[in-house]
């Protein structure tokens, strides 16, 4: 196996041209030849074929004529019939041999009897001389009574016309074939060039960093190709651009916290009078410390659910308990803020999903919420079914956003200026969005004055589902 | 306790070995995981701690493997710079009966690595009634009562308290809270646990001349009778 393997690996490889264009139209060029040749034979054998069955016809209906002159006229009229046959064929074609008991020839146009003719049930093909001339002739022997003989034949000089025609046909067939090939490969690989150049030209660009260019699309096959690479392009854009604006992020959100940590530390090394004082200042910065840790677990729980990962953990979701346990446990939150919590469950919606990644998401909008809810207001958790989808929504009656900010808000580390002050990392809507991505969902964003409502959208299961599932 | 400690870093190593010492523990150590699996083996622990990627070809799971298929049940806690829920989930599947997450508060170390302690010692019966101090806890009935005067808790609160109770004496940490009471494995942006700890304290304590939920700083709470 792997030496057969490897052989035929050679014999690719001791294949001289390299060009696939002109490979393509070699192996075209030999299909084209292998059934021109193949088309031509059958003409050439279809035709001869046919004459030959018309001239023997011809012969045998000469001959049944001749044998009946025979048999009513004896030697006499068979021997003018024959005389006149002979002065009437224009084209010279047709043969007679007449030769009595003797051996002697009574009439006719050829020279003698021939040696090899002996049988009088078959065609003898063969090559006669008369008048000085050779030529293919087809011959068929008759005995009449008393000893006398006779050959009707046919000169088939037309045949080998034939013939020859269709040789020559062949031969030119095939140096045009050949021209063709030859011509019709150059053509081909230059379109294969255009072709493979306009990718080439966009994926070489692409791999020294210009991540913006794209393949024009022209209308043909290659335009699959074309539009498949694009779109990988456009992912690997999009994910370059998420690397890049996290880096951004990292770079300006996450110094700032390191930094406090650093000064803190550096501060209490240098001007730390009592023991009181240092503990304070270390104390400080791992709080710092920890606020950072939980920075970079929050992207990396983003980066790792934008990467797609996690769906193997997909179950069915029922939101009512889910979201029943989440109203208990942040309801002493908000009432300890002065803010009322109601819980409305319009209908018992399932999803499939991951429960765990879907209560995060639920709690980031809560926090979110009795965050930047002022007191003696009201924030709502609720959910509906509604087309096929699953809605739940955090509304609150808080300040809202403007609305150049909504567009930004489930940006990684996006913080409206409003809430600079305010404690938190900006990662919240943006894990509630990749939560929302992975699911296949979607989040909306928008002020319902007073306040704020997050609403997100994922598809229900029906009771079919649900059990294929489980 | 005796505990077996197996980590590559070594400053990591000694800060928690000095910490394990500080509370009480004796405590083996081992840098590398031919050395802690054959401490493992052959000696006999209340609790292994085990880092997830240790250098030289032997990694955590390797050791917890080993240890799981020699039917030794000894808790072992995994320590792991992989925070990734399925390598978790891969720990906890090799046998592990906690995991923890690089960076960690020792505090947070120290109360996974008692509870642990205290779980490798079996029940003899199945507990129906918990009591610490005057406070008793009927888990059939579902009552509280402390002294006598009844407490009515809520169910949440309820199993607040019975989680508490059952790690009497021990550091409860505010994450440890959130995963066995509420099963939630997510860190809330907001002091949620602490405002349940202080209703429950409310209904507990308040009323009460002495108190039994202690907040230790910067860990989490104590139930403590004295």
């Amino acid at each position: 196996m792997k030496a057969n393997g490897s052989f035929s690996f050679k014999k690719v490889m001791h294949w001289p041209i390299r060009s696939a264009g002109l490979n393509f139209a070699f192996g075209y060029g030999v299909v084209f030849v292998l059934s021109a040749i193949f088309c031509l034979s059958f003409i050439w054998w279809n035709t001869t074929g046919q004459l030959d069955r018309s001239v023997q016809a011809a012969v045998q209906i000469d001959a049944r004529d001749l044998q009946q002159r025979w048999l009513h006229g004896g030697v006499e009229d068979l021997t003018i019939a024959i005389q006149d046959r002979l002065d009437q064929n224009v084209e010279d074609d047709e043969l007679y041999l007449l030769t009595g008991p003797d051996g002697r020839k009574y009439a006719g146009n050829l020279p003698g009897w021939p040696v090899v003719i002996g049988n009088t049930n078959k065609f003898y093909e063969l090559t006669i001389r008369r008048d000085g001339l050779r030529s293919q002739a087809k011959l068929h022997a008759y005995h009449l009574s008393a000893g006398y003989q006779l050959i009707v034949g046919r000169d088939i000089k037309g045949r080998q016309l034939v013939r020859h025609v269709l040789t020559d046909t062949l031969i030119w067939a095939g140096v045009m074939i050949t021209l063709f090939a030859v011509g019709g490969a150059l053509v081909i690989r230059r379109i294969f060039r255009q072709v493979v150049h306009s990718i080439v030209r966009t994926t070489s660009a692409v791999a020294q960093g210009d991540l913006g260019q794209r393949i024009p699309l022209v209308g043909n096959e290659t335009d699959l190709v074309a539009h498949t690479i694009n779109t990988m392009l456009e992912r690997i854009n999009r994910l370059m651009d998420g690397v890049k604006q996290v880096s951004n992020a990292i770079a300006h959100d996450l110094r700032t916290p390191i930094t406090r940590a650093r000064t803190r530390l550096e501060d209490a090394s240098l001007h730390a009078f009592s023991d009181g004082e240092l503990r304070a200042a270390i104390d400080r910065a791992i709080s710092d410390l920890d606020h950072i840790t939980s920075i970079f677990e929050a992207l990396l729980r983003i980066a790792q659910l934008e990467a797609g990962a996690r769906r193997s953990a997909f179950t069915v979701v029922e939101l009512k308990p889910l979201l029943e346990n989440l109203y208990e446990f942040y309801d002493l939150l908000s009432e300890e803020k002065g803010i009322k919590l109601n819980l409305r469950i319009k209908e018992n919606g399932c999803v499939k999903g991951d429960p765990q990644l879907i209560q995060q998401a639920v709690a980031n909008m809560l926090d979110n919420a009795i965050k930047f809810s002022p007191s003696n207001t009201e924030i709502t958790l609720t959910s509906w079914v509604e087309r096929e989808k699953v809605r739940i929504a955090v509304i609150d009656q808080g300040a809202g956003m403007p609305p150049e900010d909504i567009k930004r808000a489930s940006e990684r580390f996006f913080r409206a200026e409003s809430s600079r002050h305010t404690q938190g990392s900006g990662l919240g809507l943006s894990l509630v969005q990749a939560v929302v991505n992975l699911h296949g969902g979607t989040m909306e964003l928008s002020n319902c004055s007073p306040g704020f409502q997050v609403v997100l959208s994922f598809l229900v299961m029906n009771k079919k589902e649900r059990k294929e599932v489980v | 306790m005796r505990i077996l400690l197996v980590e590559d870093d070594s400053t990591v190593r000694s800060f928690i070995l000095k910490g394990l010492r500080e509370a009480g523990h004796v405590v083996d150590e081992a840098g590398n995981g031919k050395d802690g699996l054959f401490l493992a083996v052959s000696e006999n622990y209340d609790v292994v701690i085990l880092d997830r990627m240790l250098p030289g070809g032997i990694d955590g799971v390797r050791i917890l493997e080993t240890l799981r298929s020699q039917q030794n049940a000894t808790p072992v806690l995994l320590l792991s710079a992989l925070a990734d829920v399925d390598e978790r989930v891969a720990g906890l599947k090799a046998g592990g009966d906690d995991y923890m997450t690089k960076p960690y508060a020792f505090s947070e170390l120290l109360a996974r690595v008692e509870a642990l302690g205290r779980r490798g010692r079996p029940e003899t019966t199945p507990q129906t009634k918990l009591a610490i101090g005057d406070l008793e806890m009927d888990l059939l009935s579902r009552t509280v009562k402390r002294g006598n005067e009844k407490i009515d808790l809520q169910p949440r609160e309820f199993r607040l308290l019975e989680f508490l109770i059952r790690h009497a004496g021990q550091v409860v940490t505010r994450t440890m809270l959130l995963e066995r009471v509420w099963d939630y494995h997510f860190d809330p942006q907001t002091n949620v646990i602490d405002v349940h700890v202080s209703r429950l304290r409310q209904k507990v304590d308040k009323p009460f001349s002495t108190s039994l939920i202690h907040t230790i700083r910067n860990a989490g709470y104590i139930l403590r009778a004295d």
